[in-house]
């Protein structure tokens, strides 16, 4: 089956300027993402993964190499592909409603409709004119959600989006993910170093050497969803995912 | 309620041991709690006192307003605009630590000895607090609501009203609090040299004409209380929903 590229990571070559002379963070990388496919990156902590997501998102220039997304170099940020981060950036200055609201143009005629049906589909109906700080955490992630879903972009770049929530919210919100994502088709770039999450959600899954980083290897997860993280096969990926992020697990 | 027992208390006590420090001294001059009430009382019945209050309140009204006027699209400018930081923050640097009562010889020579000194005094005074303010809530506004702003791409115009003024706001909040605070000290300082009206006159016209010092004392006490009312207002605009995000933590 051939699969449109959305995303091609070209290239991309990214240093910082230290004390001790010029670090490396991400070194001559080269990899695609198919339209409507879900990619998720893994890599050790400090090797480059959020640095990437900015590269890819258009936020960080790379030094040398491009990111193509529809054949297109992207140079800036845009609607067509929204970022999500662990830290989150919804207004706090701004309710729920509100928040969705700020992406939408203003001419939209059915923008309050659109912030509506949106609000809805992650379940924060009722908070509507809340603000951000009278959220919990899980809510506070579904309004984020929710404000990139409803620009219809493309394409979701998550970095870490769930890390900062406990175990069992961040569990509850990958379900909620799929469920979306079953309803609306995106791309979605992923990156975590949690190897169940992205066993739980991805269809693909590169590893990130340490820094700088290069793609070391790549897992397809061809599970159909919902999958159980504890089942024999997904077991044996885990186990290969992690010896290659060098952990070796005795049982 | 309960809390405020203890500084209830506290005052009190300074009530008390001024009384009696008064009674066992058998000052003349200095007056007992009792003879301050009495004396603002008659004031208050034959209306100067409303009007010495007025003058005041005006001018801190007027004066604190140019300045905010001023310093929120001026200190916003220069948080945005790095060219502008550069190029004026040294200026205001040399020109803030100058002491408002320091400009007073030539408030009266440029605007004489009517309403229009004292309120250039006052504007002098609460403007820069308010631009230093309004100029580190623009630079501390955290990358990631920038970021998630630009990502949306949205239009200059929607990014100022929405994102970086309404992330400023409480910093806004904090100077404008501040320059009302040193408004209210500086009227009062201002009002003491070449003026006919306010709590300030009222302050040193008592001592002049008779050593009333009552009067002074009265005077004094309610400066207190009415900055502890302008604190109290500019507090309850730190309590919008807008803003409380940056206080509650």
């Amino acid at each position: 089956m051939f699969i449109k590229t959305k995303i091609h990571v070209q290239g991309v070559h990214k240093e910082f300027p230290t004390d001790k002379g010029r670090l490396e963070v991400i070194s001559e990388l080269d990899f695609k993402v198919g339209d409507g496919e879900f990619v998720a990156i893994v890599g050790p902590s400090g090797c480059g993964k959020t640095t990437l997501m900015n590269i890819i998102a258009g936020f960080l220039a790379p030094d040398r190499g491009a990111v193509l997304v529809d054949d297109q170099p992207r140079l800036k940020p845009n609607p067509k592909g929204v970022l999500i981060t662990q830290q989150g950036s919804v207004f706090p200055w701004m309710t729920v409603r509100e928040n969705l609201l700020f992406g939408l143009p203003e001419d939209l005629h059915d923008r309050e409709k659109l912030a509506a049906d949106y609000t809805e589909l992650v379940g924060l109906q009722g908070f509507e004119n809340n603000y951000p700080h009278e959220l919990s955490g899980g809510m506070l992630k579904r309004c984020e959600i929710a404000r990139a879903l409803v620009v219809k972009p493309e394409i979701l770049y998550m970095d870490e989006p769930f890390s900062a929530l406990d175990a069992l919210m961040s569990l509850r919100m990958q379900n909620e993910l799929l469920r979306i994502l079953q309803k609306e088709r995106h791309t979605v770039m992923l990156i975590t170093h949690d190897v169940e999450e992205a066993i739980h959600l991805a269809d693909r899954i590169l590893v990130l050497s340490p820094r700088p980083a290069r793609i070391q290897a790549s897992f397809d997860v061809p599970f159909a969803h919902p999958r159980r993280v504890s089942t024999p096969e997904c077991q044996a990926l885990r186990v290969a995912i992690l010896k290659e992020l060098g952990v070796t697990e005795t049982v | 309620m309960k809390g405020a027992l203890p500084s209830l208390l506290v005052l009190a006590a300074v009530v008390g041991i001024w009384w009696l420090t008064v009674v066992f001294t058998q000052s003349v001059i200095f007056p007992t709690p009792w003879q301050v009430v009495t004396g603002t009382l008659e004031l208050a019945r034959d209306g100067t006192l409303w009007e010495h209050i007025g003058a005041s309140l005006f001018r801190v009204g007027a004066g604190f307003g140019i300045a905010v006027l001023f310093a929120i699209p001026l200190g916003l400018w220069m948080g945005w605009v790095h060219g502008a930081f550069v190029t004026l923050n040294p200026l205001f640097q040399i020109l803030r630590p100058i002491s408002p009562i320091a400009w007073i010889p030539i408030a009266i020579l440029w605007f004489g000895v009517g309403n229009a000194s004292p309120i250039y005094l006052i504007f002098i005074a609460s403007v820069f607090p308010m631009i230093v303010q309004t100029t580190v809530g623009v630079h501390t506004i955290e990358k990631r609501y920038l970021r998630a702003a630009e990502n949306f791409g949205v239009p200059r115009g929607k990014l100022f009203r929405q994102v970086v003024f309404p992330a400023t706001l409480p910093q806004i909040i904090v100077g404008m609090r501040i320059g009302l605070g040193v408004a209210w000290l500086v009227v009062v300082a201002a009002e003491m040299i070449a003026l006919r009206s306010g709590l300030g006159y009222m302050i040193i016209d008592s001592r002049n004409a008779g050593n009333r010092y009552d009067l002074v004392v009265a005077g004094m006490i309610i400066i207190g209380l009415i900055g502890l009312l302008l604190d109290g207002l500019m507090r309850l605009l730190e309590n919008m929903k807008v803003v409380r995000w940056r206080y509650v933590h």
